[in-house]
């Protein structure tokens, strides 16, 4: 397979890059780039913002990540290894809206630099073994099709069979409607490994990022030992959109953002990105120890 | 069967070519100096062959209609058709009963078995009191008690689905519909005893799933099954929810797509017309596929049926790897 382009569009794309305005850039950008926070407006230059993991040092915003800074943000320094990088999504349905899913997975690698939704691997948190899998939403909203079904599934038998902790960013609009059907198994697929995962007494964490909705959300997104949510995070099951089209009512405020979660019950804590590091550690610890 | 066919204020937008000769048959009926028992007969043969050859050029879109046809059979309705000595078990044990996912104990040709399903209705009325079989999250997690209850006492499983959905509301969210509808996928990966599922209707994305990991999920003819409703993929990647019917083309939702994918084990033959048209020869359809499948699943160990189920899921997807 004429594989090697994912390498040259990390290449290719690395020129083109600062033009993303989503997504803050990161270290070869030039010291006086500024962004304007989400929340309060606030302009902060990029290298101070890169510092503080990407979070408004105003108003504590946290900025959605990429996997590759999620992993940076995460992992000691050098640990981390990707495995099921070769994965590649294919247009079995043909599926075509305003362009066809075969242009849409070449767009999106080329907009995040990834070659699917989600980055797995191991690594090590303070020194502690896990196996990680970082969903990112600049690949077509973090949606999950059959890669990242599979990348997840992958992960978690890795999990299995070497006896190390799993955690799984979760960052997803959910299934992928380009792949149909398909998509939706992958709620089964990714569960059922869960499912072994839980009997072979390996933990498993998982961390709620921002957004985190639909299929993603009702599978392996709520089947973790322990659920930490990033502050303000979006995390829920059905769309605002199509809550506020069914109840024709204005949704309250805060209505699915982490602290909805954790009033109601959904995760064991709302955790500061400065912390969840330190959190991630000491949860590792508890269970190795 | 065709005196049950008479029913032409059921027809289908696309079955319109049928009401002339639904017309005749009603005048007819109303002569009665003279025996016009020949003729109705005829009439409805006539019909029948129409429907026939309209049925044999169904579109998706027009099989999302049949699926969702207000007289299709309910999950209940096939209860009483297909299974003797149910009694319905309620509540989730938590914090209500949700009347829109129904399940409890029965015998299907004098075994034993569990039965769940979504349940809609016939009526405005009906389905306003089902919540149109869109589950709250509390009838999901009474569908993981009774699969629960069966499995500790080893009875099979039988979940008919038929849902738009699962509900999509502020209390829903509140009350978790999503770690509902995850940990039962994750509890239907570890069921110890046969588990049949059958998408009898609307097969609508999670809220069907979450009930539907059947070690074989059987289909019928004109039911469908998609991860979400061809209206809401119109809307959202189309921005015009009138292109349905091409979404409904678009994302393969129909039975024969779904056996030609490996996400189905079997299609199940619905009367001509669609269910709706005969709800007993729809449910011994049913029933004879069930049986059929349970006798298989029946020689298989726990150990094999969990291998087996797990199988069946793990391998879903389509990529390429190198
Ligand atoms: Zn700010």
């Amino acid at each position: 397979m004429a594989k090697l382009s994912i390498h040259e569009w990390f290449v290719r794309k690395k020129k083109e890059d600062n033009r993303n305005t989503q997504q803050p850039q990161r270290l070869d950008i030039p010291d006086n780039l500024w962004v304007k926070c989400h929340q309060c407006n606030q302009a902060i230059y990029v290298k101070d913002l890169d510092a503080n993991l990407k979070v408004c040092s105003k108003c504590d915003y946290h900025f959605r990540l990429s996997a590759r800074e999620r992993i940076r943000f995460t992992a000691d320094e050098g640990t981390f290894e990707e495995i099921n990088l070769n994965l590649k999504s294919t247009d079995f349905l043909e599926f075509s809206d305003s362009k066809p899913y075969s242009q849409r997975i070449e767009d999106a690698m080329i907009k995040s630099s990834l070659n699917e939704a989600v980055v797995t691997g191991k690594g090590k948190i303070n020194n502690l073994p896990v196996t990680m899998g970082i969903m990112d939403f600049s690949f077509m909203g973090g949606s999950m099709g059959s890669v990242v079904g599979e990348k997840i599934a992958r992960q978690i038998e890795l999990s299995i069979e070497s006896k190390i902790p799993a955690i799984i960013f979760t960052c997803s609009g959910g299934a992928r409607m380009q792949e149909g059907i398909m998509s939706l198994m992958q709620m089964a697929k990714t569960s059922a490994t869960l499912q072994r995962l839980r009997e072979q007494g390996v933990p498993f964490v998982v961390v709620l990022t921002d957004p985190t909705t639909g299929g993603t959300t009702a599978s392996f997104a709520m089947l973790g030992d322990v659920h930490i949510a990033e502050p303000g995070a979006l995390i829920g099951f059905a769309g605002a959109r199509v809550i506020e089209q069914n109840l024709r009512q204005k949704l309250p405020p805060g209505f699915q953002r982490s602290e909805f979660l954790l009033t109601h019950g959904m995760v064991d804590m709302v955790c500061h990105r400065k912390e969840l590091r330190n959190t991630l550690s000491k949860l590792l610890s508890f269970f190795a120890g | 069967m065709a005196e049950k066919n008479d029913n032409n204020k059921n027809l289908l937008e696309f079955e319109k070519p049928l009401i002339e000769l639904f017309k005749k048959i009603d005048e007819l009926k109303k002569v009665t100096d003279i025996d016009m028992t020949e003729e109705i007969k005829m009439l409805n043969k006539r019909i029948e062959t129409l429907r026939r050859e309209i049925f044999s050029k169904i579109t998706p879109i027009q099989i999302v209609k049949v699926a969702r046809h207000i007289q299709r059979p309910t999950t209940l309705d096939y209860i009483s058709l297909m299974f003797t000595d149910f009694i319905e078990l309620h509540g989730d044990r938590n914090f209500s009963d949700d009347p829109a996912l129904v399940g409890g104990i029965a015998k299907l040709n004098g075994r034993s078995v569990m039965v769940i399903g979504h349940q809609k209705g016939h009526t405005t009325k009906e389905l306003l009191a089902r919540n149109f079989g869109m589950a709250n999250p509390e009838g999901y997690r009474k569908a993981l008690r009774l699969m629960l209850l069966a499995d500790r006492f080893n009875k099979p499983i039988i979940s008919l689905v038929d849902t738009p959905g699962a509900y999509a509301g502020i209390t829903a969210e509140e009350r978790g519909q999503a770690e509902a509808i995850a940990k039962n996928l994750r509890e239907m990966a570890a069921l110890n005893v046969p588990f049949i599922t059958v998408i009898t209707g609307e097969g609508g994305s999670g809220g069907a799933l979450g009930i539907g990991m059947g070690n074989k999920v059987l289909m019928l003819e004109f039911s469908v099954y998609s991860v979400i409703s061809p209206e809401g993929c119109a809307s959202i990647l189309f921005r015009d929810a009138t292109r349905a019917p091409e979404a409904a083309a678009n994302s393969k939702l129909t039975a024969n797509d779904l056996l030609e994918f490996g996400v189905i084990d079997e299609i199940i033959k619905e009367p001509v017309g669609g269910a709706h048209n005969d709800h007993d020869l729809a449910a011994k359809n049913i029933r004879a596929a069930i049986t059929k499948q349970l006798d298989e699943l029946l020689r298989l160990s726990p150990r094999e049926l969990i291998a087996n189920r797990y199988q069946k899921y793990r391998k879903m997807g389509i990529f390429t790897e190198g």
